[in-house]
């Protein structure tokens, strides 16, 4: 028996533990894919890409490649024994290598295997490929022309929007358009596949849905999925970049690997990466809001187009996740919602961060900007004005709101920060100021909680002890950087009353847990917590059921004390109560599974609950722009956000500010550009522009909403916090707008499209500049 | 001639007799002496994930710069010590600058982390106590991370100095550090060979250079090779033969003259900034502003020049200033205005085997007025949209003399001949810069592309003009969103 006895563990549920990997990242011994030490007569693949956006085939002679120096293998769609597909909704429309016709500038034609990276890059550029262009469907236009959908669109609707907006006595319109964002995860895509026995491979990938991977893989080998493994120990950053994106690197090593029976792996270059894999969606917002003279909405109408790329992918889901994003907080009583997926010839646009959801969003804060200025009244006053509340708490998809706290949430920012006082200071600051000028916005989120699809809302866990105490854990969900390995660990710990560093963490394997989720939906920690804590729970129980045995005391009287378990009144070290167990022929590990309640949705009928809760936060910026040049600069961010029972505040405050600066990026300095041929001429961080230190809000409050507990029954009343904070950047967006709408005397609305680059502000300053003046020459 | 290159690996030394001379440091780190640490994030210089830190001696002591290790090459490590992430931690012990980051949480992927704790480490070598928000900010406009926001990155840069960072095995390795390294110095040729018959050239001497050159003017010089390194990385270009000036001291000599600064070709924008900043500050503000620190260090201004590039940063700034070039070939020296350097697009007056020597600019004339303003989509390490710099001498009220020069706005670094001639001579006011902004669309018809749009050039480019009138006529107004006028948004917000 131990001297000292601790009170607490180390590591539990709700403390700042720190990131389980944290002092290997620091010192450069996080292995991440490309850093495991390489098999010996490992391949490396390089991709052959089209060049055309729209082609069919001619003659695609690869013969140089083949000879050229260092080449073992060259794959094309006809040397693939299984099915040349890894469309993730199963439409069969997104093929690994292109057959006889081209779809993007970018599309995979081939991949070349050599004994080295540099000789298979050199390699795969000397394919002679005749290609026979075919028009190709780029703009909006052209897309609504061609007259293709990538997938069915959805509708939501409530009441009779139409008859409303009719009836309303104020009335307007507008069109917002609104970029894409690349991921930019700082690790590429990787896959690496080591040949097996038999119909056998194992594929380590930098993926976030590890069971996708082993069925795209097995599916294009055509065997059978219990053949392959699929594993992931970390990602360098995925953001959704890798719910889908990973399917055709791991599909083609895994290919080679069979092939060749040697190990292959396949890591892009920076500028492949982003030229192949898809992105954010970009939207063309058209909306029709009816209003009354104080701003209450009465009806609002609708669609949100956007470009999908090539192929479906996950357009369906991520568009419909757009609609369900449209009222962020606010009460719509009479609304039609439609999606229209696009099919474009460009890259597959897919799932990421917020998953439509910030599009749907943006699109919403607009209408509200648009009433403001229609009305001249602060947009946050619209803002409050229209918040869901009693009786008005029915969404555009027909579900209750039950854990509304936005309201409280946005008073007490607009306290914390003195909103009021300061947007009255920075509009005499303005006056004063010819050149730079001060904006100042408040924006709240309110994001659902659970993949739409309700089947993903399931997941596994494996946990064991051993004889010496120690634990292994194993589940579901990936570890991409946000902490989930900690969190659920931190529940385990918490569970058997151990210090953090007794529980191993290991890698998310299908071979471990079958059948998983992506993680994605923000639902990492609340499904695999979960499931973890299922696993520790079946196996309490056993060591209840045997030490009330073994030790003859009431169930009640065995207690899990830190490091410790309490039996009647003695005290048993956890490790010798183990090994007691273990002695006595219990079972010391078990599965552990969760899934999702009370969820239900039906797309066609558009109603259901596809939300099990929502998560809410507010964001109030402060930004100054130039209006001789478009520059900008965010001066200050205050953001409180709800993260219920915070499982460890470190982490989820890292993914708040994370998140606001990636929004950030997004609506301001990350355009994607494509040229009028349909190539993609933003293809690497020299031309692509995420956020850099300097871009960081240098006032940067943010607070977690205390006391504020999950009403639904989450992993220790925690709610979700990957995708939330992202939104919370709209407020730049707005604030933006705030400071240019100073050059019109604010009373017009800006219009402000994004991403808000220097060019597009200064652009949009100089056109409400000219409808000021004609405006003035109207009244004159 | 020497056969090898020479280097210190932390401590061990190095010897490399044959090598590919395109091998990249990284390449090189990660595949031959299995140090994995180091990451690959974009292999161009743009995301600080291969940031190293290389020592080198001067001044009798060690000078510990961050650099990209995906675009330096391995012949530059001759007379080096290179520490990597794996180097910092010591007997089992994270350094303060690592130790900094773990405790304020400032890695959640961890895949960019090592390249931020070998600038951080690069950072305490320069800054005694902890620096002010601006400099951590410059400290690390290299490094990209997608995942924290830079918020606890900070955070640590400033707690780091907690944990005394700069008390270190290195700091107390010093001076044999230095010695091991000054013993391997010496002023012969390095020439290898490496597969395929390509060569690696390192001369040390500006002589043996100049005649080296001659000798083969189809080689590539590569100075800091932070234009060279993407012709190999994503051009795949494998030039036949690798000429590295970055051994030769005189060709970085930076000297104040009466009435002029000469700065040699090989001068890093490191080395020049501190001195050009001094006669003309918003010159610094640009050069500050002209990649991020690692490209700084290695990056020449004389590769920039030589470069050609419409949308290079130091030729407009040099040219309004009034700067001459001078050009060698073997023993033939000559001189010119740099803006006759820039015949085309892709054209200059530079001819086979003949290298960009130094250039000599004027000091800033008593009274004159030298703004230069940089607009990008981002405000650190982004490429120009469109840079104008505007040295006028306003005498009595009227322009009595101007130089304007334009990046991004033609085929290559170009003088706005029309809008000076509205200028000169004429009232220093309103009515004349607007028809000097006028005169703008008569000197340049720029592009669009990703960076920018034509219209936004021409606009950006013609309110460049004007803010320059604003803050020489109406100095109390802000006009600017960097520097102290930032600093001073941030008081009034806070
Ligand atoms: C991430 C990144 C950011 C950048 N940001 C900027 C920026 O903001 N602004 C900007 O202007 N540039 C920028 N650049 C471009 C680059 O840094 C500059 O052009 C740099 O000054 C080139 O110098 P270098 O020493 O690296 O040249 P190198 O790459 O070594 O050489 C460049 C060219 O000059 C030739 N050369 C070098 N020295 C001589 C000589 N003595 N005589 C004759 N020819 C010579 C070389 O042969 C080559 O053609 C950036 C580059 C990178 C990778
Ligand atoms: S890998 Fe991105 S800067 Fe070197
Ligand atoms: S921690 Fe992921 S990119 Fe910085």
């Amino acid at each position: 028996m131990a001297g000292i006895k601790a009170d607490v563990i180390r590591g539990g549920v709700q403390t700042p533990q720190r990131h389980d990997s944290g002092h290997k990242h620091v010192a450069g011994a996080a292995a991440y894919a490309d850093d495991l030490v390489e098999p010996q007569g490992l391949l490396h693949v390089c991709l052959g890409l089209s060049s055309h956006a729209h082609a069919r085939l001619k003659k695609v002679d690869l013969d140089p490649v083949r000879r050229a120096e260092g080449v073992h293998l060259v794959l094309t769609a006809a040397d693939i024994p299984g099915v040349n597909d890894i469309s993730p909704t199963h439409l069969h429309d997104e093929p690994i290598l292109a057959e006889d016709e081209v779809h993007y500038a970018g599309q995979p034609i081939f991949a070349v295997a050599a004994e080295t990276r540099e000789q298979a890059r050199f390699a795969a550029r000397l394919a002679a490929i005749d290609y026979e262009p075919l028009p190709a469907v780029l703009s909006y236009e052209e897309a609504r022309a061609a007259g293709k959908l990538v997938t069915e669109p959805m509708t939501l609707a409530r009441g009779d929007a139409k008859a409303a907006l009719e009836k309303a006595p104020r009335r307007l319109a507008g069109q917002m358009n609104l970029g894409g964002q690349e991921h930019f995860y700082l690790e590429s895509q990787i896959a690496l596949a080591y040949p097996g026995e038999d119909d056998e491979v194992t594929v380590i990938c930098s993926t976030q849905h590890p069971t996708e991977i082993q069925t795209m893989v097995a599916g294009a080998l055509g065997v059978p999925a219990n053949a392959v493994t699929s594993q992931v120990r970390r990602m360098g950053g995925a953001f959704g970049g890798k719910e889908t994106q990973g399917n055709l690197f791991a599909a083609v090593a895994a290919l080679v690997a069979k092939k060749t029976g040697r190990a292959a792996k396949l890591r892009p270059d920076r500028d492949d990466d982003m030229v192949i894999t898809g992105k954010r969606h970009d939207f063309l917002i058209d909306y029709e809001v009816g209003f009354d003279d104080e701003g209450r909405i009465l009806a609002v109408d609708m669609n949100y187009a956007a470009r999908c790329g090539w192929s479906a992918d996950l357009s369906g889901p991520v568009t419909d996740r757009t609609l369900f994003h449209a009222d962020n907080c606010y009460y719509f009583p009479e609304v039609r919602l439609t999606s229209e997926p696009l099919r474009t010839n460009t890259c597959s646009h897919t799932a990421f961060r917020g998953f439509g959801g910030p599009q749907g969003m943006v699109g919403g804060e607009r209408v509200i900007e648009e009433i403001a200025f229609a009305l001249g009244k602060d947009p946050l006053e619209i803002r409050k004005l229209n918040l869901y509340g009693p009786g008005r708490d029915i969404t555009p998809y027909h579900q209750q709101v039950e854990d509304n706290i936005a309201p409280e949430i946005i008073a007490k920012l607009e306290a914390d920060c003195d909103y009021a006082k300061r947007r009255e200071e920075i509009r005499q600051f303005n006056k004063a100021s010819p050149v730079i000028k001060r904006g100042i916005a408040l924006t709240p989120v309110k994001f659902g909680i659970s993949f739409t699809l309700t089947a993903y809302n399931q997941a596994g866990a494996l946990v064991h002890i051993y004889r010496d105490g120690s634990v292994h854990l194993n589940h579901g969900g990936t570890e991409m950087g946000q902490g989930l390995y900690t969190k659920v660990a931190q529940v385990v710990a918490e569970a058997f009353q151990v210090d953090i560093d007794k529980v191993k963490i290991t890698a998310t394997s299908t071979g471990k847990v079958p059948n998983t989720s992506a993680t994605a939906a923000s639902s990492g920690s609340d499904i695999n917590g979960m499931a973890a804590l299922n696993a520790c729970t079946a196996i309490k129980a056993r060591l209840v059921d045997f030490a009330a045995e073994n030790w003859e005391v009431p169930r009640e009287q065995v207690e899990f004390l830190p490091g410790r378990v309490r039996v009647g009144n003695q005290e048993v070290d956890f490790p010798d109560f183990v090994n007691a167990a273990y002695m006595a022929r219990v079972s010391l590990s078990s599965t552990g599974f969760y899934k999702t309640p009370k969820i239900h949705w039906d797309r066609a009928a558009g109603k259901g609950r596809p939300f099990y809760y929502y998560s809410y936060g507010a964001a109030a910026t402060e930004v100054a722009v130039d209006t001789l040049t478009g520059e900008y600069r965010v001066v200050r961010v205050d953001i409180l956000h709800d993260v219920g029972e915070s499982l460890n505040p470190a982490l989820d405050i890292g993914q708040i500010e994370g998140g606001f600066v990636q929004g950030m990026g997004w609506l301001t300095t990350e355009e994607l550009w494509w040229d009028d041929k349909g190539q993609l001429r933003t293809h690497a961080p020299s031309t692509y522009k995420i956020p850099a230190c300097g871009d960081r809000p240098r006032i940067f409050n943010v607070d977690l909403v205390q006391d504020s507990p999950n009403r639904e029954e989450t992993i220790f009343r925690s709610k979700a916090v990957g995708e939330p904070p992202l939104m919370l950047a709209i407020s730049v967006l707005q604030a933006l707008s705030d400071a240019i709408a100073s050059v019109a005397d604010y009373r017009l609305c800006p219009r402000l499209d994004a991403p808000a680059t220097p060019e597009r502000v200064l652009m949009t300053v100089e056109r409400l500049q000219r409808e000021a003046a004609e405006l003035e020459g109207k009244v004159a | 001639m020497r056969g090898e290159i020479r280097f210190l690996l932390d401590d061990a030394p190095r010897r490399l007799t044959q090598f590919d001379p395109t091998m990249t440091v990284l390449d090189y780190l990660r595949q031959t002496e299995q140090l994995t640490g180091t990451k690959e994030g974009c292999n161009e210089g743009d995301c600080g994930a291969c940031t190293v830190v290389l020592a080198k001696p001067e001044n009798g002591r060690l000078r510990y710069q961050a650099v990209n290790a995906c675009i330096q090459f391995l012949g530059t490590l001759d007379g080096c010590q290179l520490i990597t992430v794996e180097h910092l931690a010591k007997e089992g012990r994270l350094h303060p600058v690592q130790q900094a980051m773990v405790d304020l949480h400032g890695s959640q992927c961890g895949f960019c982390t090592p390249g931020f704790v070998m600038s951080l480490f690069a950072m305490t070598r320069d800054h005694e106590v902890a620096p002010d928000e601006a400099t951590i900010d410059d400290v690390l406009a290299g490094n990209l991370c997608r995942c924290t926001g830079y918020a606890p990155i900070a955070r640590a840069a400033k707690s780091a100095y907690d944990l005394n960072p700069r008390a270190d095995s290195f700091a107390a390795g010093e001076a044999a550090t230095l010695e091991k390294l000054e013993a391997l110095r010496d002023d012969e040729t390095i020439a290898l060979g490496g597969a395929g018959g390509r060569r690696f050239f390192a001369p040390a001497t500006l002589d043996d250079l100049a005649a080296l050159y001659e000798e083969h003017p189809e080689a590539t010089l590569s100075a800091g090779s932070t234009d060279v390194g993407l012709w190999v990385t994503k051009q795949m270009q494998r030039p036949a033969t690798l000429i590295y000036t970055g051994r030769v001291a005189e060709l970085a000599r930076i000297e104040e003259t009466a009435g002029a600064v000469e700065i040699g070709a090989g001068a890093t924008y490191s080395a020049a900034l501190a001195l050009l900043a001094r006669h003309y500050p918003d010159m610094g503000e640009v050069i500050r502003r002209i990649g991020s620190v690692q490209i700084r260090n290695t990056g020449t201004i004389g590769g920039n020049i030589a470069n050609g590039s419409p949308i290079g940063d130091s030729p407009p700034l040099l040219i309004a200033a009034g700067a001459s070039l001078q050009l060698r070939k073997g023993s033939v020296r000559r001189s010119l205005p740099l803006e006759d350097f820039f015949l085309d697009y892709g054209k200059q007056d530079r001819a086979p085997g003949e290298l960009v020597e130094r250039v000599t600019l004027p000091l800033p004339e008593a009274g004159s007025i030298f703004r230069a303003y940089k607009i990008s989509k981002r405000f650190d390490q982004d490429i120009t949209a469109a840079l104008g710099v505007f040295n006028l001498k306003i005498e009595g009220g009227v322009v009595a003399a101007a130089r304007i020069a334009y990046g991004g706005m033609a085929a290559t670094p170009k003088r706005a001949a029309r809008a000076e001639a509205a200028l000169l001579g004429q009232p220093w006011n309103e009515a004349t810069v607007a028809r000097a902004m006028a005169a703008l669309e008569d000197d340049f018809q720029p592009l669009t592309d990703w960076r920018a749009s034509a219209a936004y050039r021409m606009k950006v480019a013609q309110n460049l003009l004007r803010r320059c009138f604003i803050e020489t006529t109406a100095p109390d107004s802000a006009t600017r969103l960097a520097g102290a006028a930032l600093e001073e948004l941030g008081r009034v917000a806070g």
